[in-house]
C-alpha cells in the first residue's frame, strides 16, 4: 500500500516536471507561430528577398516600401560594436575578479556589477542621451552624437554584467588542480591564466559572450533613445542607425492592426528571431566542438 | 647501503597556516638519486611538508614558512629565489591525476613551451623522450593529438609524470600519486618510480606503508606536524627506534 503511494508520488513528480519543461517549449512554438501568422501576410506583397535585402524602409510613403536591410544592418552594427567593447572588457574584469583580486574586493565588485543588471534600460538610455552623447560629440567632433557608436557604448555597459558574471562562473569552474599543475611546472600566474585557465573555460566564456550579444541585440529602449533612428545603411560607426527592435517599438503604435505595415513589423520580428536563433545555434555548435576534448572524444 | 649526498635538506623548518602551526622543526635530508618516502596518518603534515619543498604553499593566503629548505645548499625561501625558477627544478605530481584538457602532445609540450622552446622538432623530441621515460610511449604514440582526458587514470598519472619530466627537473615530489589508481596501475607506477631514481631525486608521500617499503630507500615518519623518525627504509620497517613509529607501522593507529 505504502509502496504504491510512493510509486504514484514518484510518477506524479515526473509528470509535473515534464509538463513544466514542455510548457516552455510550447510557449516558444506559440511565439513563433504567432509571429508567423501575423507577419506572413507581408510576404504576399513583398518578395522575401526584397524584404530582407531591400535598402529602403518607407512604410508610410505611397506606395509603402519595405526594405529591412538598413534596420538589419543597424542592429548588426550596434550589436557588433557592443560586443567588441563588452566581451573583452567583461572577460578582462572576470579574469581579474576570479584570478587576481583578493576575496573582499571580489565580493564587493561582484555585487556592484550585478547591480548594474538591475538598472532599467530606460535609465541607461537617459544617461546615454544626456551625458554620454554630448561627451562623444565633443571627443570625436561630430555633428550629431546620436549614432551607432553611442548606442554600442550604452549597450556594452548593459551587456557587461551578463558577460562578467557568466565568465566569472566559468573561470571558477576550472578545477584548482589545473592551476596547481601549471604552477608546479614553473609557469607564472599569468602564463597559467592565459594558457590553462582561459582555454579550459573556453566554452563558458563563449556562452557568456553570446548571452551578452543576445542581451544587446534584443535591447530596445536604450537604443531607441541614443542610436539616432535614421533608417539608412550606416557607412561608419558614427552614423545614426535604427535597429530592428527600435523600429518595431517606434512604429507599432501608428499601425492598423492586421494592416500591411503591421504585418511588416511582425516580419521584422521574424528576422530578429532568425538572427537570434542562428546566434544560439552557432554557440551550441562551438560548444559541442570545444567540449568534446574535455570528454575525451578523439579530434 | 652507501650514504648518498644530500640533494635537499630542511633545517628547523616550521610552517604556519595563519594561526595554525602545521610543522614543527622538521630536519630532513633528501638524498640524491634516491627515493625518500614520507609516511604518517592523515593530517600529520606530510603533504604540507612536501609542498614547502617547491613552495607550492605560497599559493595559499596567510601561509608562512620559518627555517631553511636547502636545495644544493641554497635556501629556497631566500628573497632572491624566484619560486617560478624553483619549480622548474623541483617538479610535482599530485594526488589526483590532473592532465590539462588538451591533447596528449600539448600536455607534454606545455612546460617546454612556457620555458621558451618553440622549435617543433625539438618539442617532438622532448615529448617522445618524456613519454618513453614515463613508460607511456608505446601506449599513446599513435594518438598524441587526442585528448589527454580520454586516458585511463593510471595512464593519466604517468602522463602527468611525463609532463614533469619534460621540464627536466632535478627533484620530483609526488603527493600520494597512486591513491586514485587500481592495483595494476599502481604497480606500473611503482616500477616507474624505481627506474626514475637513476636520474632524479624523488620524494613521495604515501598512505600505503607497503608502497613506502617497496619503492623507497629512506623513510620519514610524520605525526601531528612533527617528524618522529627518519632512517633507511629497511630500518624503519624492521627496527624502528620510536614506539610511535612502531605502533603506526604495525597498524595500531592511523
Amino acid at each position: 500500500m505504502n509502496k504504491k503511494i510512493v510509486r504514484y508520488y514518484e510518477k506524479g513528480i515526473k509528470y509535473v516536471l515534464a509538463l513544466t519543461a514542455g510548457t516552455s517549449i510550447l510557449i516558444l512554438f506559440l511565439i513563433f507561430f504567432f509571429l508567423f501568422r501575423e507577419g506572413a501576410g507581408v510576404f504576399a506583397h513583398v518578395n522575401i528577398l526584397d524584404f530582407v535585402f531591400g535598402k529602403d524602409w518607407s512604410p508610410v510613403s505611397e506606395p509603402p516600401v519595405f526594405g529591412a536591410l538598413p534596420l538589419i544592418a543597424g542592429s548588426m552594427v550596434v550589436t557588433f560594436g557592443a560586443g567588441m567593447i563588452a566581451i573583452p572588457t567583461g572577460i578582462g574584469i572576470a579574469v581579474f575578479l576570479a584570478e587576481m583580486a583578493p576575496h573582499s574586493v571580489r565580493e564587493i565588485a561582484k555585487a556592484i556589477i550585478e547591480l548594474l543588471a538591475g538598472v532599467p534600460s530606460v535609465v541607461y538610455g537617459f544617461i546615454g542621451l544626456t551625458i554620454l552623447a554630448p561627451l562623444i560629440k565633443d571627443i570625436f567632433n561630430l555633428p550629431s552624437a546620436l549614432s551607432a557608436f553611442t548606442a554600442s557604448v550604452v549597450l556594452a555597459v548593459m551587456a557587461l554584467p551578463t558577460v562578467v558574471s557568466i565568465s566569472e562562473d566559468a573561470l571558477n569552474a576550472v578545477p584548482q588542480d589545473f592551476r596547481e599543475a601549471s604552477l608546479a611546472l614553473g609557469a607564472t600566474k599569468w602564463e597559467t591564466t592565459l594558457r590553462v585557465v582561459l582555454p579550459s573555460a573556453r566554452s563558458g566564456l563563449i556562452a557568456a559572450s553570446m548571452l551578452g550579444l543576445g542581451r544587446a541585440i534584443g535591447e530596445t529602449m536604450a537604443v531607441l533613445m541614443v542610436a539616432g533612428n535614421a533608417t539608412l545603411i550606416p557607412h561608419s560607426i558614427f552614423d545614426p542607425v535604427r535597429t530592428i527592435t527600435a523600429d518595431i517599438a517606434a512604429e507599432m503604435g501608428e499601425t492598423v492592426q492586421g494592416g500591411l505595415h503591421y504585418q511588416a513589423l511582425f516580419g521584422l520580428g521574424m528576422v530578429l528571431f532568425v538572427i537570434t536563433f542562428f546566434i544560439n545555434l552557432i554557440t551550441d555548435l562551438v560548444f559541442a566542438k570545444t567540449s568534446s576534448i574535455k570528454r575525451g572524444a578523439s579530434l | 647501503m652507501t650514504e648518498k649526498p644530500n640533494k635537499m635538506q630542511t633545517n628547523n623548518l616550521n610552517f604556519f597556516y595563519k594561526d595554525f602551526h602545521a610543522l614543527y622543526d622538521i630536519n630532513l635530508p633528501v638524498r640524491q638519486n634516491a627515493v625518500t618516502a614520507l609516511i604518517g596518518p592523515s593530517g600529520c603534515g606530510k603533504s604540507t611538508f612536501l609542498r614547502t619543498l617547491n613552495r607550492m604553499n605560497d599559493v595559499i593566503n596567510g601561509s608562512k614558512a620559518k627555517g631553511e629548505v636547502l636545495l644544493d645548499g641554497k635556501n629556497v625561501y631566500d628573497a632572491d629565489v624566484d619560486p617560478v625558477d624553483l619549480r622548474k627544478k623541483v617538479g610535482m605530481v599530485f594526488q589526483k591525476p590532473n592532465p590539462f584538457p588538451m591533447s596528449i602532445f600539448d600536455n607534454l609540450a606545455y612546460g617546454p613551451r612556457i620555458h621558451g622552446i618553440k622549435n617543433r622538432g625539438r618539442l617532438n623530441e622532448i615529448v617522445e623522450n618524456s613519454l618513453k621515460d614515463a613508460a607511456l610511449w608505446d601506449e599513446v604514440k599513435d594518438r598524441l593529438q587526442q585528448s589527454a582526458m580520454g586516458l585511463s587514470g593510471g595512464q593519466q598519472q604517468r602522463l602527468v609524470i611525463a609532463r614533469v619530466l619534460a621540464v627536466e627537473p632535478e627533484v620530483i615530489l609526488m603527493d600520494e600519486p597512486a591513491s586514485a589508481l587500481d592495483p595494476i596501475s599502481t604497480s606500473k607506477l611503482e616500477d616507474l618510480i624505481y627506474q626514475l631514481k637513476e636520474n632524479y631525486t624523488i620524494v613521495i608521500v604515501t598512505h600505503n606503508m607497503q608502497q613506502a617499503a617497496r619503492v623507497s630507500d629512506y623513510t620519514g615518519f610524520f605525526l601531528n606536524g612533527e617528524m618522529v623518525e627518519y632512517d633507511v627504509t629497511n630500518t624503519i620497517f624492521t627496527a624502528p627506534r620510536d614506539k610511535r613509529t612502531e605502533d603506526y607501522i604495525t597498524g595500531r593507529f592511523g
